[in-house]
């Protein structure tokens, strides 16, 4: 197939492959690199970026699916808008099992980078920040490298293409914790706080980075921007081949212990089945599938019986469980899944700001349950205490997503296999 | 001993230091307190720079010691206890010495899937260490981390800032060789 053609069925991944990076600007604008911000600035109004991005119906691909286009319409706009307003990338890529922005920021950092300053630009932001966390070193050099070249191209700085408007992106490393990834706790990280979540209302987009409005974005969404403007929305919604009403590619994964785990674009809503059997393989031999996180340790589990259903939001979610990021971690038939949802729930508890009681505490009492259960040391009424923990730890229960996304594997796992768990109680 | 029982028994990697009244045996290098002002530029409001200021104090001393909070307090124009507040919370940031090589091993969910209790058993007993102690030659510390995003070909460590992909128990040896 033609770069050309590829290019419109695979967008984001075409112009590299896993090992062979992209790290020449010229090399970048010779396959259609920044001619989409060339374009938009020079004949599109900011509010016509966001309305193309509103039809493509794009929907936020850190994983909670909110239309990036509607998302960025609550931005205060015009002459009377705040005059700082700030555009970042959440590349705080911490889900377990998930591995998709690492790929796009070591391979095609200038498309993350053109993303940013069309939504800048879109937003009318006057400064962008990358949160990378702190452990991708080699996308921190590339990126740092990137952003060189594109400033002294002119895409950056002041005055931007003659437009008369300033915007520049800085990449600013992190120092770990998960929490970071949630929108507001990263805010407070960025601006040198502890990593708690803040209240909502009000938004981000209304008084986000030091009080200004601000749209965090995730890498994957953003990486699909420039696409979106060069070949319009009509385009974008044909991607999904009328797999999905949702738009575009994904970038979907396996990973656990299938034949040849790895990444792939493909068409969203793609079904379970085709990624894990087309193109990963399969399981490895003598293993079979027992259960499957569609999205990240914050999803809930899935049965074999589900794969052929469509991995895109509103089907996932409709099975019970959420796409998340659209990474498959497969769990195998050896696997005890008390053992499984112990080192979810681990995790969870390790990684918990503290802010809040319920997931304070809830996270490491229900690890400690969890870890009799494994010992074969469960105490009649354990499990009924870990139901009610799914409920007490619940939507609403909370301060932020963190507890009610560790619950989901457990609850799931509690509906699936409740025999394993009756099996480590004590009679 | 798994993290959640480090965080139980305070032995966490997140230190809950004490700030000690040795704020003026510390002496900010005049490298560093360039490099902070440097990243304050970066910012609307210094204390962004906090984060950046203890990881550049870090990359010279391989820790934050205690009078570093009281010199980096004094760069941003913020308090020392919000300098420390920022020092406890993040994993990546050491207020306690380490080993000239720290491991960072992955101990989410497809590491676990992929033989992560192996291979932490495997460099345990080689190293004689458990997570969250430093060898006694001061050559390694290890330490759990959450997911590093390369869970297709886990298991997967860091060792400083290299990372190493799927590993096996009897591949460990010849990773840690290549740290002195």
């Amino acid at each position: 197939m033609s770069t050309a053609n590829l290019a419109e069925i695979r967008p984001l991944t075409y112009r590299a492959k896993v090992g062979e990076p992209l790290l020449d600007l010229s090399l970048y604008e010779a396959q259609d690199g920044f001619v989409a911000v060339r374009n938009a600035l020079k004949d599109m109004e900011p509010a016509a970026i966001s309305q193309v991005v509103k039809d493509s119906n794009l929907r936020g691909r850190g994983g909670a699916g909110f239309p990036a286009g509607v998302k960025w319409g609550l931005v205060p706009m015009g002459p009377d808008a705040p005059k700082h307003k700030y555009l970042i990338c959440n590349a705080d890529e911490m889900e377990p099992g998930t591995f998709k922005d690492r790929f796009l920021m070591e391979h095609l950092p200038y498309q993350l980078i053109e993303g940013m300053i069309l939504v800048g630009y879109a937003i009318q932001a006057s400064q962008g920040y990358i949160f990378l966390r702190g452990e991708y070193v080699v996308a921190a050099e590339r990126l740092n490298q990137a952003l060189a070249q594109v400033r002294a191209a002119g895409y950056l700085g002041k005055n931007i293409l003659g437009t008369g408007w300033d915007f520049d992106l800085h990449v600013h490393t992190g120092a770990g914790r998960y929490i970071c990834g949630e929108e507001t706790a990263l805010i407070n990280s960025l601006e040198g706080r502890r990593a708690n979540p803040r209240a909502k209302p009000p938004f981000p987009q209304i008084a986000g980075l030091w009080g200004k409005p601000t749209v965090v974005n995730n890498v994957e969404t953003l990486n699909n921007i420039p696409h979106i403007i060069l070949r319009g929305a009509d385009w974008f919604k044909g991607l999904s081949q009328g797999k999905s009403p949702d738009s575009g590619t994904k970038l979907y994964g396996v990973s656990g212990r299938a034949k040849r785990t790895g990444l792939w674009e493909l068409p969203i809503g793609t079904s379970a089945r085709e990624i894990l059997e087309e193109h990963a393989g399969g399981m490895k031999d003598g293993l079979n599938l027992k259960c499957w996180l569609p999205g990240g340790a914050s999803t809930d589990f899935l049965m074999p019986e589900h794969l052929d259903l469509a991995m895109d939001y509103d089907t996932i979610m409709k099975a019970g469980s959420r796409m998340g990021t659209g990474l498959l971690t497969v769990v195998d038939d050896t696997q005890n899944i008390v053992s499984v949802v112990r080192n979810l729930e681990d995790f969870f508890a390790r990684e918990s700001c503290g802010w809040c009681t319920p997931c304070r505490d809830g996270l490491p009492w229900t690890y400690k349950v969890l870890q009799a259960i494994e010992r074969g040391e469960g105490r009649q009424g354990d499990i009924e205490m870990l139901e009610q923990m799914t409920r007490f730890l619940g939507p609403g229960k909370t301060f932020c997503p963190h507890a009610p996304g560790a619950m989901e594997p457990l609850q799931s796992a509690l509906k699936f296999f409740r025999g394993e768990f009756e099996k480590g109680i004590v009679a | 001993m798994s993290t959640a029982d480090m965080k139980q028994n305070g032995v966490t990697p997140y230190s809950n230091a004490i700030i000690s009244s040795d704020r003026e045996r510390f002496e900010l290098h005049p490298d560093d307190r360039a490099a902070i002002e440097h990243e304050i530029e970066h910012y609307a409001d210094p204390r962004a720079a906090s984060i950046d200021a203890l990881k550049i104090v870090q990359k010279r001393h391989g820790w934050v010691p205690d009078g570093a909070i009281f010199a980096i307090a004094e760069v941003l124009g913020i308090t020392a206890p919000d300098v420390e507040g920022v020092a406890t919370f993040y994993n990546l940031i050491f207020r306690q010495p380490v080993g000239r090589n720290v491991i960072k091993v992955c101990d989410s969910i497809s590491c676990f899937l992929t033989g992560y209790d192996e291979v932490r058993e495997a460099i345990s007993r080689q190293l004689d260490i458990g997570l969250g102690e430093t060898t006694p030659d001061g050559r390694f510390t290890l330490l759990p981390i959450c997911c590093l995003g390369a869970c297709d070909r886990g298991p997967v460590l860091m060792i400083n800032d290299d990372t190493h992909f799927n590993l096996a128990p009897d591949t460990v040896a010849q990773v840690l060789e290549q740290y002195a």
